[in-house]
Order: C-alpha cells, then structure tokens, then sequence
C-alpha cells in the first residue's frame, strides 16, 4: 500500500472532532472568564485608581486567580474540559508559566526551573513582541 | 528469517505493579497498586525507578536461583529510568529501547538466549509512568493539554517476569522480529494509525515464515493499537486473506469505556498489564501470539516535519 492510500485509510477510521461543539464550549467557558474580567474591572474602578491602572490590576488578578487554581492541581482539569475558553484568555497563558514551572522545579532553578518556564508562553511572548512593534512601526508610518 | 521457534524457554515468574487508574480499569489481579503517582520519591522519575526496583525485588525475592542477565527498558530519555534501576543489582544488563514493543523485544532477547544454552535464567524488566511519558514527549503535567479522541495515555506500571529453562505453565514457543514500518503519519496523537502498519507487517511474516496459519492461535494480542488502530490493522490484513478470529487490543481494554480515556491505554507496560493481570487470569486461550507494537516517536524529529516509524515483534506463548 502506498503512503498515499494508507493515509485514506487512517482517514476512514479516524474519529472527528467535533468543532462545533469545540468552538461552543470555548464560546461560552472563555466568556465566562471575559464576565469576571469586567466584574474585577468594575469592583476596581470603585476605587477611582483610573481606567488604566483598573485594566493592569484585572489582568494580574486573572493572573494570580489561575496561577494559584494551577498550583492547586484544579486549572489543569478545567483545562481539559473547557479547552480553548481558558487556554486563549491570559488565565492560559499563567497556566501555562506556572505548569512548566511546576514541572521542572525539581530539575535546579538555573538549569531547570528558569531555563524551562517559558517552554510553552516563550512563543507567545516572542511573537508577542514581534507583532506590537510590526504595529507600532505601521502606526507611526500611517499616522493612525 | 527472523523468526525462532523455542523448545525449552519458559515464562517462570511474573510481577505487576501499577498505579490506581490502572486497578480502577479491567485489570483483574494486580499483584501491587501504588497509593499514588509519586510512591514516596522526590519526583516522578524517581518514582517509575523505585516503581522498577520494586517489582525486581519481589521477583528476585521468589526466585532462588542465579539470574544470568536482566534485559529491560522504559520510554524515558536514554532509558535512564532502567539504567538506574538496575544499577542497584550486581547483574550483567542490556538496555532495549522498542517503545512500546519493548517488553516482546527482551523476551525474544532472552528466549534466543536461552534456547542457545547461553544462559539459564533472565529476568526482564519494562515500565512506564503516564506523567513522564506526558512531560518528555507532550507538555507540562499540569498543564492538562486537551486530548482528541483518537490519542492514547500512558499506562502507569512496572512489569518483572522470569524467563528460564525451566518448565513451567507458561511457555515461550516462538518469536519473530520485526522490522520498521513507516507510513508517513506524522500525527503525534494517531499513534495506533502510525503503529498499525508494523502490526500488520510483523503478523504476516511470523505466519509466513513459520508456516503457521491464524487460526493456530486462539488469541492474538495486539500491544497499544488502540480503537482507531486496531481497526485500521484489520483493513490492513484483508490483502493477505487473514481475518482474525480472536483479537483483544491490551490499550483498548485495560481501561474501563466510563474512565473516558479517549482511544485506551499506550506504553511498555500496557501489554505485559493485560496478559499478566486479565488475560491469562481468564483462562479462556491456550495458544496467544502476543503483537507488541512500539512508535519510535522522538519529539524533535517530528518537530522538523519527519514521520514517526513503527516496530512490531511477535511472540507466541503456550498455557501448559
């Protein structure tokens, strides 16, 4: 059989996923953590520290709330049930730093905990950069 | 010819070992369940070699006499988990790494050692521990990484057996090595579709070379196939006019349908699990031929676009 026809083959067999049903649950569990975004927001803005200082302390209490739930062995089965609705917001992106972390903790600080904690977010962190300042760059030059 | 028929090996003693999941699954006789993932280690490498250290212990505990050499292997990085076990006991060691297919790899090691006379007794040793397998070759344990339906987990366990020349109930009576089998797959989550082929391969060259027919064996055994691939194996025999009678894949079955563990159970310990703990304890086949499959999946190569190759060995076993 050739390698062509072998991959028909697995094809056939091969369940689907179910992206509908993927796309939903991550619709709805992500909104869920988008609603305790606003309610930090709202809480925050109470204090009249300003709109900008409100939206970074959000951030770093989404942060800390899933850092901690990883810590504590709970975020990693969310994360298998509700996927991409926790993976895409920044409580994925902490999940992800502190999981790693965790894993190789034992492995020494320099050589195992720093050298592997952005094993996962060291792409989105690279990329990250990469497109704001692509951004910033066509700002500047297009007068937005 | 690869394949080797054996007249005096014998299966003389066994010992499993595994973690809770597995015991929660349809394991029937466990001969030990570990409280938890870490067995009183510092980590979960330490663990699987305190996991293996166990197991030998308990057989060499039963067992009075000299062993020649101990054969064995894990999935972890350079086999460490092994070396360090075994590094314990003042016995002559070779390392195998077959992956999955590792336990049939040092049974067929041993049979041709022993059916030579170039040595007596050996003991075998294979394991795996599903968070090591899943921080070296998938992500962070804790990280939780959604599976799809097709993809396979690591069984957790150690599995010690002593194969010898002395008889026994169960008898080694032939093996075949097989060779590597690539079919472009290069999706790290289809792993029974990227071993099935080698499966098929190695299937069709024990009954050629041999001249043994399928239905000489009253159960073949396949290793880690899972639902998708066994299913996949079976379109592959239809060329060859073999239509299995009996087949059980071990990762399909070592796990209950409501653990809901996508396509079943992976790893070295899967097969030797299901023979040792639910298949021979049923009593029901005589004559098994055991498929161990092993994908030789190495994280960095597929990360540079190159498929994953598979091996098959089989062996076939006799309940006296």
């Amino acid at each position: 059989m050739k390698k062509e026809e072998y991959k028909k083959l697995v094809k056939k067999y091969t369940p689907k996923d179910n992206k509908f049903e993927n796309a939903l649950i991550a619709f709805v569990s992500g909104g869920v953590v988008g609603i305790l975004g606003v309610f930090i927001y709202q809480i925050l803005t109470m204090f009249e520290i300003g709109e900008k200082t409100s939206t970074i302390w959000t951030v770093i209490i989404l942060v800390l709330i899933a850092s901690f739930l990883t810590s504590m062995c709970i975020f990693d089965k969310w994360v298998t049930k509700f996927r991409c609705g926790l993976i895409v917001p920044i409580t994925g992106f902490a999940h992800s730093v502190t999981s790693s972390a965790m894993d190789y903790k034992q492995d020494g600080l320099i050589t195992g905990l720093g050298a592997n904690i952005f094993k996962l977010a060291g792409s989105v962190i690279i990329y990250g950069v990469i497109s704001a300042y692509v951004l910033t760059l066509l700002a500047v030059i297009f007068h937005v | 010819m690869s394949s080797y028929t054996y007249n005096n090996v014998y299966l003389k003693d066994y010992y499993t070992l595994t973690s809770k999941l597995e015991k929660d699954g349809n394991l029937k006789q466990i001969d030990y369940v570990m409280e938890d993932y870490y067995f009183k280690a510092k980590t979960f490498e330490q663990s699987e070699i305190k996991m293996q250290q166990f197991v030998i212990d308990k057989i060499l505990s039963r067992f009075n006499k000299n062993i020649d050499y101990i054969i064995g292997g894990d999935l972890t990085n350079q086999i460490a988990v092994t070396s360090y076990s075994v590094s314990k006991y003042p016995i002559p060691f070779l390392g195998l790494y077959g992956a999955c297919s590792t336990f049939n790899e040092s049974l067929i090691i041993a049979a041709n050692m022993i059916s030579k006379k170039l040595a007596k007794n050996i003991l075998t040793i294979t394991s795996s521990h599903a968070l090591n397998a899943e921080k070296q070759f998938r992500y962070p344990v804790e990280y939780g990484a959604p599976k799809p339906e097709r993809a396979t987990i690591t069984a957790t366990g150690a599995v010690s057996t002593i194969v010898s020349d002395e008889p026994s109930h169960l008898k080694v009576t032939s093996g075949t090595i097989g060779k590597i089998v690539d079919y472009g797959i290069t999706d790290v989550f289809n792993m029974g579709a990227v071993m099935a082929p080698a499966a098929a391969d190695t299937l069709v060259k024990h009954l050629t070379e041999l001249k043994k027919s399928i239905n000489d064996y009253d159960l073949i055994l396949t290793g880690d196939l899972g639902a998708v691939g066994s299913q996949i194996f079976k379109e592959l025999l239809k060329p060859y006019n073999i239509t299995l009678k009996k087949h059980i894949d071990a990762g399909e079955i070592l796990y209950k349908k409501e653990q809901n563990l996508s396509s079943g159970s992976s790893g070295p310990a899967t097969m030797p699990l299901v023979l040792f703990t639910k298949i021979l304890k049923e009593k029901k086949y005589k004559k098994i031929l055991l498929l161990a499959t092993g994908a030789l999946h190495c994280p960095t190569l597929v990360n540079q676009k190159l498929s994953i190759p598979a091996i098959c060995h089989a062996v076939s076993l006799e309940v006296i």
